[in-house]
């Protein structure tokens, strides 16, 4: 009786060294593929930030912070800066109001829902590449579909006398102060079906319960907006500012294709931090300079997403 | 006269709700047109690049509609005048191949995660979900040199290995094996089924859904990849149908009309895939909000 105590207590503890023993033959793939394809890259990008690029390592001459100094004084890095900023701030709250509003028209809508949601996604899928040349087709200043149109409509509006009501061709990739806006326009077009699908997702997860009660109440549809459907919201707000921000801050298939005679042109209006990077690595074999771009994404994307995080988890307290 | 009373209360009672089912009706009707709108708005670049797809090259120029005469020839000028057969090739092995090791790998690292006891466990749990917080752009550079020091460039292997492991996924299938209950796993072990045996045989027909989802994302996601193939696929027999499309401005001297059939042949091939597993699409967005 005795012995069995000890015994079955070295068994078991045999079977939890089992166990872990397993646990760790089945990561050992994973663990060096993390450590090695992963996490090593990631830490190589700081360290080779910090010296000048050649293949030979023996031949990198250290610059210390020398790349970030020049960061702080490189206009065309502060254009890519200012621009990427300008492709959050403008596509993320767009599609989001856009995608709140379509969730909640499908919402009302019986006949139809699944249908319309899937011509909605559609675009998040496709490749990015195809969808910019696309666009950049309908862009096109000569020959585009949007042009043609804008002088058709001329055409038919000096039949009433009212040329003043038309609006003239643009340069839509070409023009400084409208070539942002346009690629912006292609990103909230292709991130749309997300918002609507996480929204919609979000909106069936609200008891319908709360509506009622809250309307014998006498509240007001937009009552019901306010107080109910955007506060129970909140989580599905947060996943979507988050997710779609980080995409915006890393946008560059979109750009690199859409104007490729001249990318992130005009001027630089379109240019963004990835494609800086990509220009600086693989373009000017400048690796170091580049690795330090990134580093400064990587800072930036993090410092967003805290800060965020921050923000709207607060209120959901309330 | 005591008959009618209730009719009469229920017209009071109509009269008080019928501003509100007005409302309520205006509001669905509106919103029936607005969606409409949209949706044609969604749609009109797939329809305006499939029409351009099958214009000659001298009615891509003019200003019409609709083609004068559909022609192929497009079509047959993309698969036997450049090497987009190549690149489509290159695209199936790169996202079958990436989308296998995904799911075995994923679904093995969720299944230890979720399921086995072991020392360090939250920490490297949480060491694989940290890389997520990591933009692509900021390894791409590392993973260069490291092709180039070791011969990846321009091979299958260069192509595919950052996609083998993916984080995103190692979450996803985390999240189903926590579903499972432990019993199930112990009961099998004092059966006798081995280590590999439990997650191979047990757990691992449980996961399907998720399984599912995972599998759409990283196909579709390295269908679509762009930044590292461009990178590291540079000679033209390596090119993805991505990079291969982007480099067929200077190829074809923006003949829009080849682009537009070469564009439809990437995109094609992905709605098909949508519209078969809309579903799993879907709710894989919805609990990962990843598209690969």
């Amino acid at each position: 009786m005795t012995s069995t105590q000890p015994e079955r207590r070295r068994r078991s503890l045999s079977l939890a060294h089992r166990e872990a023993l397993w646990a760790y033959i089945f990561l050992a793939i994973p663990i060096v593929f993390y450590g090695f394809i992963r996490f090593w890259p990631a830490l190589q990008s700081f360290y080779l930030s910090l010296f000048t690029w050649h293949i030979d390592p023996a031949q990198r001459t250290f610059v210390g912070l020398g790349y970030y100094r020049e960061l702080l004084e490189n206009p065309v890095f502060h254009q890519a800066l200012r621009n990427t900023f300008q492709y959050a701030v403008i596509t993320v709250p767009a599609s989001m109001a856009l995608g709140l509003g379509i969730a909640l028209m499908l919402q009302a809508v019986a006949r139809g829902r699944s249908a319309f949601r899937a011509i909605y996604f559609a675009p998040y899928i496709t490749p990015a590449v195809a969808v910019a040349w696309v666009w950049g087709w309908m862009y096109n200043y000569n020959y585009g579909i949007i042009n043609t149109l804008l002088i058709e409509w001329y055409v038919f509006l000096e039949r009433f006398g009212l040329e003043r009501l038309a609006i003239d061709p643009q340069r839509f990739l070409t023009d400084p102060n409208l070539a942002l806006f346009s690629v912006a326009v292609v990103v909230i077009w292709q991130q749309l079906g997300f918002q609507v699908v996480i929204f919609l997702a979000g909106l069936q997860g609200i008891p319908r319960i709360y509506y009622e009660a809250a309307r014998i109440d006498g509240a007001t549809p937009w009552d019901l907006f306010r107080h109910v459907t955007l506060p129970l919201l909140n989580p599905v707000i947060v996943f979507s500012v988050v997710i779609t921000t980080i995409n915006a801050l890393q946008l560059f298939d979109q750009i690199v294709n859409i104007n490729f005679t001249d990318q992130g042109g005009p001027l630089n209006r379109t240019l963004s931090i990835a494609l800086y990077m990509y220009q600086e690595a693989f373009g000017r074999a400048r690796l170091g300079y580049a690795a330090a771009v990134t580093v400064v994404l990587f800072a930036i994307i993090l410092v967003v997403t805290l800060i965020q995080l921050r923000l709207t988890q607060r209120r959901v307290e309330y | 006269m005591i008959a009618s009373e209730p009719t009469v209360v229920r017209g009071l009672r109509a009269a008080e709700a019928a501003p509100r089912r007005r409302r309520a009706n205006l509001w669905v009707g509106l919103s029936y047109v607005l969606l409409t709108v949209g949706a044609l708005a969604m749609v009109f670049p797939f329809l305006w690049m499939l029409l351009s797809s099958f214009k000659p090259y001298r009615e891509i120029l003019s200003f019409q509609i609709l083609p004068e005469r559909f022609t192929l020839a497009n079509y047959v000028e993309v698969v036997t005048g450049t090497a987009f057969p190549q690149w489509f090739l290159n695209s199936l092995i790169v996202a079958v191949g990436t989308t296998a090791s995904v799911l075995f790998f994923c679904a093995l690292v969720g299944y230890v995660l979720a399921t086995l006891k072991f020392p360090y466990k939250n920490l490297i749990f949480i060491l694989i979900l940290s890389t997520l917080m990591v933009p692509t752009e900021m390894l791409v550079i590392p993973w260069f040199v490291m092709s180039a020091e070791y011969g990846w460039v321009n091979t299958y292997w260069g192509l595919m290995f950052p996609g083998l492991i993916p984080g995103f996924g190692v979450f996803l299938m985390r999240q189903f094996f926590q579903t499972l209950p432990r019993d199930l796993f112990d009961a099998g072990r004092i059966d006798g089924v081995s280590e590999f045996g439990l997650f191979w045989r047990i757990g691992l027909p449980l996961v399907g859904p998720g399984l599912a989802a995972l599998g759409i994302f990283a196909f579709i996601g390295n269908w679509n990849a762009y930044l590292w193939p461009l990178i590291v696929g540079q000679r033209p027999e390596m090119r993805t149908i991505p990079v291969g499309i982007s480099n067929f401005s200077g190829e074809a001297a923006t003949q829009w009309n080849l682009i537009m059939s070469a564009s439809s042949l990437a995109i094609v091939p992905v709605l098909i895939i949508f519209l078969i597993f809309q579903k799993q699409i879907i709710e894989g967005v919805v609990l990962t909000g990843v598209k690969g």
